[in-house]
């Protein structure tokens, strides 16, 4: 039970980050502004960026180095800035986002945590990884951020929730394996900066055919009229 | 002779801890004041209130019950007896062995319903009100300080005060995101549970915002000075739970002269800090809508729930 405490102090921080991870998963589900929600991204990016460079420092592997600093650039800075300003264009930045039932999504989330951890289990005991304690919460990052995308009405946070996902494979790749191959993560990297183009774009397109970002009232759409 | 100085250094602890909680009340109070740019009252103001309340007289409504007259009393009691079971100067005092953190978690809510009853035994439609937020806060603040309980007591292996306080104190340094989130539940318990900003706000009568004032509203004279004493106590009981279960560098472990003077002078610095951080908070926040609580309560769940979740997932090896 004392291991922990016998463990050197830039793993306990890198345990540490890890748990502020997951609360920032919690805050992203749970918060209703739309400003907000963009700068609970950037944070949880920030976060990120930061473990993959105390996981490099601890390592020695120079190449999640280079991921920490695409993972910092990307989506703690250019992403958040480019949903903000979007969102300004559209003029939604100071709405709100209805959550569906917030306190029973809340016991939802802590069950998925619960999950994870279970499902992990198994896989952590046979890791060498000095992060092996993490890939439960990056997979519980990634199921929390699926029960967030089906929980909002936006199309705008929807879009946080899909990044939050791959921050959570991403995440996930850190804490496993100590980072994909360096093709992958640029492939990966770039894909994402292009999804938040098109999304961009998209956006503008949903809000033209039924001036709102409400993908709620995309259900009304059909072929014919009745 | 042994254990005479050392009943007597308890019985002393106790005494200590009520005589100086209005004085921690005081001390926000003045930093308050210098933050919003009014003249504080004399540090001592409390003591004099007090003084003024127990020479006056009672009055009392004329269907008020037993219930009523008793309550302070119960009230009061109750925070005397969390105090006594709270490290304050020494850990493994003989009366830590009395109760522990599920006990006191107890205690507290036995106080809150006789407060409660007290507040709706006149029947008035203020003390009913009041008594119904109070229970409605309470209801949802209760939780959350047993998570943290319980994570505290996973941590220590033991739900006794004096053996979690010894545990931390006896820790290297570690970071502990498991610690680091029941630290922040338990301010917003404590927040809550003591009736400050952004949830109650201490100062006022305004009848559309009060939860604690409105209860006490009907009660008067030595009464009202006992009830008045308890609320100070509270505040106190929390922030020395707050200052000594998770920064309790300084505490005594031993019964020597030059221990206690540390132990002593380590949470005067303590307390002194959290009542300027209090203050501060206090004076940047605005207060919340009654029906935003439960949100600011779930968020204190969450997070003492996360902190259990993380010491399992994380530290738990």
């Amino acid at each position: 039970m004392n291991v922990y405490a016998d463990l050197p102090l830039l793993q306990q921080g890198i345990h540490t980050l890890a748990a502020l991870v997951l609360v920032s998963s919690f805050a992203l589900l749970a918060q209703s502004r739309v400003v907000a929600t963009i700068q609970v991204f950037a944070w949880q990016g920030f976060l990120l960026a930061a473990i993959t460079a105390l996981v490099a420092w601890e390592t020695d592997l120079e190449h999640l180095y280079i991921s920490a600093a695409l993972t910092l650039v990307l989506k703690a800075f250019f992403i958040p800035w480019l949903l903000i300003r979007q969102a300004r264009k559209l003029g939604i930045l100071r709405e709100f986002d209805t959550i569906i039932r917030p306190g029973i999504t809340l016991m939802v989330a802590v069950s998925l945590v619960i999950f994870s951890y279970n499902v992990v289990l198994p896989i952590q005991q046979f890791s060498q990884s000095v992060t092996r304690d993490a890939i439960a919460i990056s997979l519980a990052l990634v199921l929390i951020s699926m029960l967030m995308l089906i929980t909002r009405r936006k199309a705008i946070t929807q879009v946080v929730a899909f990044m939050s996902l791959e921050n959570g494979l991403f995440f996930a790749a850190v804490s496993a394996t100590q980072g994909m191959p360096m093709v992958v993560e640029l492939g990966v990297a770039f894909d994402v900066l292009i999804a938040a183009v098109i999304f961009g774009i998209f956006f503008f397109h949903i809000r033209d055919s039924i001036d709102s970002l409400d993908v709620g009232l995309l259900s009304r759409l059909a072929e014919t009229d009745e | 002779m042994n254990t005479l100085i050392i009943w007597s250094i308890t019985l002393a602890q106790i005494v200590l801890f009520v005589t100086l909680a209005p004085l921690f009340a005081s001390w926000v109070k003045r930093i308050k004041c210098y933050l919003q740019n009014r003249r504080p009252p004399v540090l001592l103001q409390p003591y004099r209130d007090l003084r003024r309340l127990f020479a006056k007289e009672i009055i009392l409504a004329t269907n008020a019950s037993i219930i009523f007259r008793i309550a302070p009393y119960i009230v009061l009691g109750t925070m005397i007896m969390a105090a006594s079971v709270i490290p304050l100067l020494i850990v493994q005092l003989p009366l830590a062995a009395m109760a522990d953190a599920i006990v006191l978690v107890g205690t507290f809510a036995l106080g809150r319903f006789f407060l409660a009853l007290a507040g709706m035994d006149v029947g008035t439609s203020f003390g009913g009100m009041g008594s119904s937020r109070e229970m409605t806060i309470s209801a949802l603040a209760e939780p959350v300080m047993l998570v943290v309980v319980f994570t505290l007591a996973i941590l220590a292996s033991s739900t006794n005060l004096s053996n979690i306080v010894s545990y931390v104190l006896n820790q290297e340094l570690v970071f502990r995101p498991s610690l680091l989130f029941a630290l922040f539940a338990l301010v917003l318990v404590g927040i809550a549970e003591t009736g400050r900003f952004p949830v109650d706000n201490p100062d006022t009568h305004l009848e559309l915002t009060m939860i604690h004032e409105a209860m006490i509203l009907e009660y008067s004279g030595r009464h009202l000075a006992l009830l008045e004493l308890a609320a100070q106590l509270k505040l106190a009981i929390y922030a020395v739970l707050i200052a000594n279960l998770f920064f309790p560098w300084g505490i005594s472990q031993s019964v020597t002269p030059v221990a206690l003077v540390l132990a002593a002078l380590a949470l005067l610095v303590k307390l002194m800090v959290l009542g300027i951080l209090l203050a501060f908070g206090e004076t940047v926040m605005a207060k919340m809508r009654l029906f935003r609580v439960p949100t600011f309560l779930a968020v204190a769940f969450t997070l003492s729930l996360l902190g259990m979740l993380s010491f399992i997932m994380l530290e738990g090896r």
